[in-house]
């Protein structure tokens, strides 16, 4: 229409009015660590694979997860999930329930028969790994995916080490450790059980190896050094539960005392518990200063399991135990009152610590082993070119997430040192503090709780204590994930632009500023419930 | 049709007939008769497809109106005195927007003191408003201006006023000729506007404008009035055509040709003004009238045209721009620049008082034998005046004017006539 | 019933959109084809909550009209930021007038519409009229009530950011007590705003009992989409009154405009609810309840009552204020608390 002269406007003409000009800060988009992320020893993008999960894709979602950890059945068993923890969630309401949801995906995965992925290209290279458990199966799983050929020899007759002989099956069934296990061999893994290293130089060359992964567990109990008749029954822990793998169980009596107060120390008695003893834990010191997992406490007082606690053994006789109180002094030390008393016991078992067999390490030039275990550099490779080390035995805290996790870096580190190259880990994005968080956008979850096994057949029974989240409560707890310090497309900064200055790309695309138009509010930035966006200042 | 019929009714028999399709409307005297008379229409349903809309004042009357007309719709309203005055933003507004919204006022004066008779102080403080003005003489023309004004409003986008005197004709009973809806719709095209708020071509009307183009739509408002100026005259001789009526135009002159003497008015009292020079002239003065009916777009041309033979002119007006005089005198005295006649201005009739043929007698005697000065109050009653002006000249505190001098004159409605 | 949020979807519906949930169930602020009636490229300050919630408000009605819809705006910041010419932002067909006459031209424009339609010559176009709060609740408020109590087919959005911003943060009677602006200074024995002055309009609007009634903010998109929608979807005079921070007049910074209309519901000073011919039908509960200081304390304008010496009395009026709107209003959920 022939319009009259400026007081009648074309639409749309004001795109011709540059605001982004006004601004003296800009907001940028960035991905932040999660804190889960940053805390798991095994590496694992959690977050990452926590988004897939939320929308139903169990299956990308697995395959997320298992880039880093090939083992989220045994994980979503055993894993000790420091990310809760750490969880930004938990100062909301509760952490997310991470651990239960990787449960659910490992089992989903062996439910469906999914399969890791097989590499794409062979490299010619050759690795050993010497050890079938966590950091060993999870270094093969690495090194095969990255095209290397890799043969595991393995000392026992089974895969799993420690998986296998140091944790019980009511809390890690056998067959869920064995799937996991093949499914890394499927992959074209070599394996060699009952296959001892004694010397690994001498394997190497016999075999023809460019590298080699060392990765044997503590599997020697420590013992104490406590006078005994020669009638007392008296076994470590660790042979025990290994005997729990074997067909003859071990006798053990009704009155079975447990010494020490760490993970291992619960498990026996848990297990002593199951095979109709009546298990005792003696341990020296107080409840709070026990280093087992609270939980696994809990579990076993739930048990019925009895502890003496802030007690020693000084004597084992043939049905008794001399016990010695202690008293914490204003340190916290336990120190003896020289008050004793004798408890009744048909076998003490010894719970004190795990050594590792580093017998095929000797004469291996460079090698520095002090305190029991393997010097490693930050690359994970010993003092001996081409020989890298991981798990139990380098000093690191002992558990089977860490163990996994140092599989995945030393296989990565074993890889570039075959390119005659060093491993660079990409450098790592600023945490995602609870404080970057807009949780007001966050819909109000309490954490789902999953199902325990009823407690007279957890009194009676090696069955599994801990049950899995069907797919609806899976799904719930996934949502319940705040995707700290990463766009998780919830269009908030799309929406709140007063200046429509955001772009929106479209699914799993993200969004874009216009800056011909951004003035720079920072309103998308204190709205991104996730924190995934921040100012920078305008250079003028 | 011949019939006999109030002028506000006519008026409302005009508008029906160009079809317009919304109706604002708030009661004000003396302009109520009409919108009564249209919202009668719309609800018996002779008048199709029209809302008719009581609003809540005047404010809103022409506030809805600009909606309307914006929208598209041919859009009516009217008003009066203190509801003009009340529109004022608005009325203002539509013009500045280029809305062809036509609007009767029934003139009438302005408060304080409140008073509801004629005179032409409300659609003359609208001046410069924007709007175009006519000024109907007769209730037949009333009639006629109004099928007129939506045909010119439409055409050059800009709102009219027909202004028609209060109760003089408003409310008088004559015989008026209601054409029928066939003339009508054959010289009233439906309304084409010029902008429209459409979703199918959405545009932004009302735009904020600085000084850097404020002068120029400013300057283009003048030049659609000088446009109207043109085509005011062709829609008079369009009208004629159809109508077989003189009516409209920018003025009418009455026996000028050879007159020493013109007389200059607005409106009805052009009436009693003929017929005191008709009275006049069979004496042998040679006095003749010019009538305005185009008061904006002012026809300085025409008008020129019309005095320059004369000898003097009288502007008779009924209003008054206080601190000076004249309000329409001094539009006149612009159009008698550089021509050497006498001038004079005579405020009458203001607030309804009774403009007779023997005082417009004596009045133009006094202007023939040189006798009126430049500013001349007709039928002032000096008495009341100069006692009002000396009670406030001796007392502080000498109460309020009006109600003074009623009690002075005694009864109050003597001089209404 | 009140909006209905959607529940453990991460975020629900509390963001603007959410990968989540079907099309169908997301805002239209997260659809890429939104219409964007207010474009870029406006004057807008930063972080301006009027311009927010006039996208939010015009998108919803344009997608609820089919983009059939004409608005009307009354003069001040919104109109100003928006037309200066040679630009328009709009994208819709609009019209300003005047600062108090609004709601007359929405009247207007619905009568114009309605005879068209009768004759055939437009479609089924729906109107909005919209204004600031001195265009609605002082100045305009006359042409509010006319086309209130004649039940014209308009929705009218009072975008309310308490006060004359455009001309420089005066009063207006939307201006809260205790607020500082430049007609209400901070000095004397009762600084700011006076207590016991000032009126609330959708109380008002209700008492015409017109088809619908209802508050928003700008911190409650799916509410307030939900209310647009609504009222877009009724005939007749309807009225939403949506609170717009505003970082000028309010002194607060940009980025905290939706901080700040959340926190003002959140605390019930400024109470989210809707009502059907004069009764409340729905109320948006209180999340999160807070105490008024946080809202308050936000803004410069509330400075003088966080002082030296904090105007501890003249805080605990705004909390009984505050306080009277949670029980009037129901604005607590006991379920959740």
């Amino acid at each position: 229409m022939d319009k009259p002269f400026a007081i009648t406007l074309d639409p749309g003409s004001s795109l011709a009015n540059r605001t982004g000009s006004w601004r003296t800060s800009r907001p940028v988009y960035l991905d932040r660590l999660p804190p889960c992320n940053k805390q798991c020893p095994a590496g694992e993008d959690i977050q990452g694979w926590l988004f897939h999960a939320e929308s139903g894709d169990y299956e990308s979602a697995w395959r997320h997860l298992t880039k880093d950890n090939p083992f989220p059945a045994i994980m979503g068993r055993v894993c000790y999930h420091t990310c809760e923890g750490a969880c930004n969630r938990g100062q909301l309401d509760a952490p997310v329930g991470i651990n239960s949801v990787e449960r659910f995906l490992g089992d989903e995965a062996l439910k469906r028969g999914w399969k890791l992925t097989p590499p794409t290209s062979e490299s010619g290279k050759h690795v050993l790994i010497v050890g079938a458990g966590p950091s060993g199966m999870s270094a093969a799983y690495h090194l095969r995916r990255l095209g290397h050929r890799v043969t595991v020899q393995e000392a026992g007759p089974l895969l799993g080490g420690m998986m296998r002989f140091g944790i019980p099956k009511y809390r890690l069934p056998r067959e869920v450790l064995e799937a996991e296990m093949q499914r890394v061999v499927d992959l074209g893994v070599t394996v060699k059980l009952g296959s001892k290293v004694e010397n690994i130089l001498a394997t190497m060359q016999d075999g023809g190896f460019d590298a080699a992964f060392l990765a044997v567990g503590a599997h020697i109990g420590k013992r104490a050094m406590i006078p005994a008749g020669d009638a007392a029954k008296i076994i470590d822990a660790i042979s025990l539960l290994r005997s729990m793998e074997g067909e003859e169980k071990p006798l053990l009596g009704r009155r079975v005392v447990v010494y020490g107060g760490g993970n291992t120390a619960i498990d026996v008695a848990r297990t002593a518990k199951r095979m109709g003893a009546e298990p005792l834990i003696v341990y020296r010191r107080t409840r709070e200063k026990m280093p087992a997992h609270d939980f696994e406490v809990e579990e076993a007082l739930q048990e019925g399991i009895m502890v003496k606690w802030l007690s020693t053994i000084k004597q084992a006789h043939e049905s008794s135990l001399t016990i010695e109180k202690m008293a914490l002094d204003s340190k916290g030390f336990p120190q003896p009152t020289g008050e004793y008393e004798t408890i009744e016991a048909d076998s003490l078992v010894l719970a004190l610590g795990q050594d590792v067999d580093l017998g095929l390490l000797e004469g291996v030039p460079g090698l520095e082993v002090s305190d029991g275990v393997v010097q490693v550099n930050a690359n994970m490779m010993t003092g001996h070119a081409g020989i890298f080390a991981g798990g139990d035995m380098v000093p690191a805290e002992r558990n089977v997430t860490v163990a996994i996790g140092h599989g995945k870096k030393a296989a990565r580190n074993i890889d570039a040192w075959l390119r005659g190259e060093e491993y660079v880990a990409p450098p790592k994005h600023e945490v995602a503090s609870f404080e970057n968080l807009n949780t007001w956008y966050y819909a109000d979850a309490p954490k789902t709780v999953r199902p325990m096994l009823d407690i007279i057949r957890r009194q009676s029974t090696f069955e599994e204590v801990q049950g899995g989240l069907d797919e609806n409560n899976a799904l719930f707890e996934a949502r319940r994930c705040l995707s700290c310090g990463n766009c998780f497309e919830c269009d908030n900064c799309y929406g709140v632009c007063p200046d429509n200055a955001v772009i929106k790309l479209g699914p799993g695309k993200r969004f874009e500023f216009n800056y011909d138009y951004c003035k720079g509010c920072g309103m998308c930035v204190a709205e991104c419930p996730c924190g995934a966006i921040k100012m920078e200042a305008e250079e003028i | 049709m011949l019939k006999q019929t109030e002028g506000s009714h006519a008026v409302a028999e005009a508008v029906a007939l160009c079809r317009p399709e919304v109706i604002c409307a708030y009661p004000i005297s003396p302009q109520t008769h009409i919108v009564e008379g249209l919202g009668e229409m719309v609800k018996a349903g002779e008048v199709a497809n029209c809302e008719f809309i009581n609003v809540e004042s005047e404010f809103a009357a022409m506030s809805v109106a600009i909606g309307s007309s914006a929208t598209g719709a041919r859009t009516y309203t009217a008003t009066a005195s203190q509801g003009l005055l009340f529109m004022v933003e608005a009325v203002y507004n539509a013009a500045g927007l280029g809305l062809p919204i036509v609007m009767t006022v029934a003139n009438r004066a302005i408060g304080a003191p409140i008073n509801i008779w004629n005179d032409h102080s409300d659609s003359l403080s609208q001046r410069d408003c924007g709007w175009i003005q006519l000024f109907a003489e007769t209730n037949q023309e009333a009639l006629d201006l109004h099928i007129q004004a939506f045909k010119l409003a439409e055409e050059v986008s800009l709102p009219v006023m027909v202004c028609m005197d209060g109760f003089i004709l408003t409310h008088a009973y004559e015989r008026v000729d209601v054409p029928t809806q066939e003339q009508v719709d054959a010289f009233l095209p439906p309304y084409e506007p010029r902008q429209v708020l459409d979703p199918k071509e959405p545009v932004s009307i009302g735009a904020m404008v600085g000084p850097e183009a404020f002068s120029e739509v400013r300057y283009l408002a003048h030049a659609k009035q000088m446009q109207a100026l043109e085509r005011i005259p062709q829609l008079a001789e369009q009208f004629k055509a159809v109508f077989g009526r003189d009516s409209g135009g920018l003025t009418h002159s009455y026996l000028i040709d050879d007159a020493e003497t013109v007389v200059v008015a607005m409106g009805s009292v052009l009436g009693t003004i003929k017929d005191t020079v008709d009275e006049m002239r069979r004496e042998g003065q040679r006095i003749g009238v010019l009538g305005i009916t185009s008061y904006r777009p002012f026809p300085l041309d025409s008008v020129r045209a019309a005095l320059q033979n004369a000898q003097r002119v009288v502007v008779l007006e009924k209003s008054l721009a206080v601190g000076i005089g004249g309000i329409l005198s001094t539009d006149v005295r612009m159009a008698m620049s550089g021509l050497q006649l006498h001038g004079h201005t005579v405020v009458a009739g203001l607030g309804g008082r009774a403009i007779t043929r023997k005082s417009l007698r004596g009045l133009f005697g006094k202007a023939i034998r040189g006798e009126l000065g430049h500013l001349t109050f007709l039928d002032l009653d000096w008495n009341v005046v100069n006692k009002q002006l000396e009670r406030e000249r001796t007392k502080r505190r000498s109460g309020p004017a009006a109600e003074s001098m009623l009690r002075d004159i005694g009864v109050v409605a003597a001089r209404i006539g | 019933m009140s909006f209905q949020p959607v529940h453990f979807y991460q975020t629900g519906t509390f963001t603007v959109g959410n990968r989540l949930l079907s099309a169908e169930e997301r805002s239209v602020q997260a659809n890429v084809e939104r219409t964007n009636s207010l474009n870029s490229g406006h004057r807008a300050c930063q972080g301006c909550g009027e311009a927010l919630g006039a996208r939010y408000a015009i998108d919803a009605a344009m997608n609820a009209a089919r983009g059939r819809l004409i608005a009307a705006n009354a003069t001040g910041c919104l109109e100003v930021f928006s037309t200066p010419y040679p630009e328009t932002s709009w994208q819709i067909p609009w019209i300003h007038s005047l600062f108090g006459n609004t709601a007359a031209i929405g009247t207007g424009i619905a009568a114009a519409i309605k005879v068209k339609r009768q004759k055939g010559q437009m479609d089924d176009v729906r109107v909005v009229a919209q204004g600031g709060d001195g265009g609605t609740t002082d100045i305009g408020f006359g042409c509010l009530s006319g086309m209130f109590e004649r039940n014209d087919d308009v929705l009218y959005i009072c975008y309310d950011n308490g006060g004359y911003m455009n001309t420089g943060v005066q009063r207006s009677s939307a201006t809260p007590p205790a607020a500082r602006t430049a007609t209400t200074m901070p000095v004397g024995p009762e600084p700011g705003n006076v207590f016991g002055q000032g009126k609330f309009v959708p109380a008002i609007a209700m008492a015409h009992e017109i088809p619908y009634v209802a508050t928003a903010t700008v911190a409650d998109l799916r509410d307030l989409e939900y209310k647009v929608t609504k009222a877009m979807g009724l005939r007749g005079a309807r009225y939403i009154h949506i609170l717009v921070p505003c970082p000028l007049g309010w002194g607060a910074a940009s980025q905290d405009t939706i901080k700040l209309a959340r926190l003002a519901k959140e605390t019930g000073i400024f109470p989210v609810f809707e009502a059907e011919h004069g009764e409340v039908t729905g109320v948006l509960k209180i999340r999160r309840p807070q105490p008024v200081e946080e809202y308050l304390k936000l803004q410069k304008r509330y400075a003088h009552l966080f002082g030296k010496k904090p105007a501890v009395e003249t805080i605990a009026r705004l909390q009984a204020a505050a306080d009277k709107n949670i029980r009037k209003y129901g604005l607590l959920d006991q379920e959740a608390n």
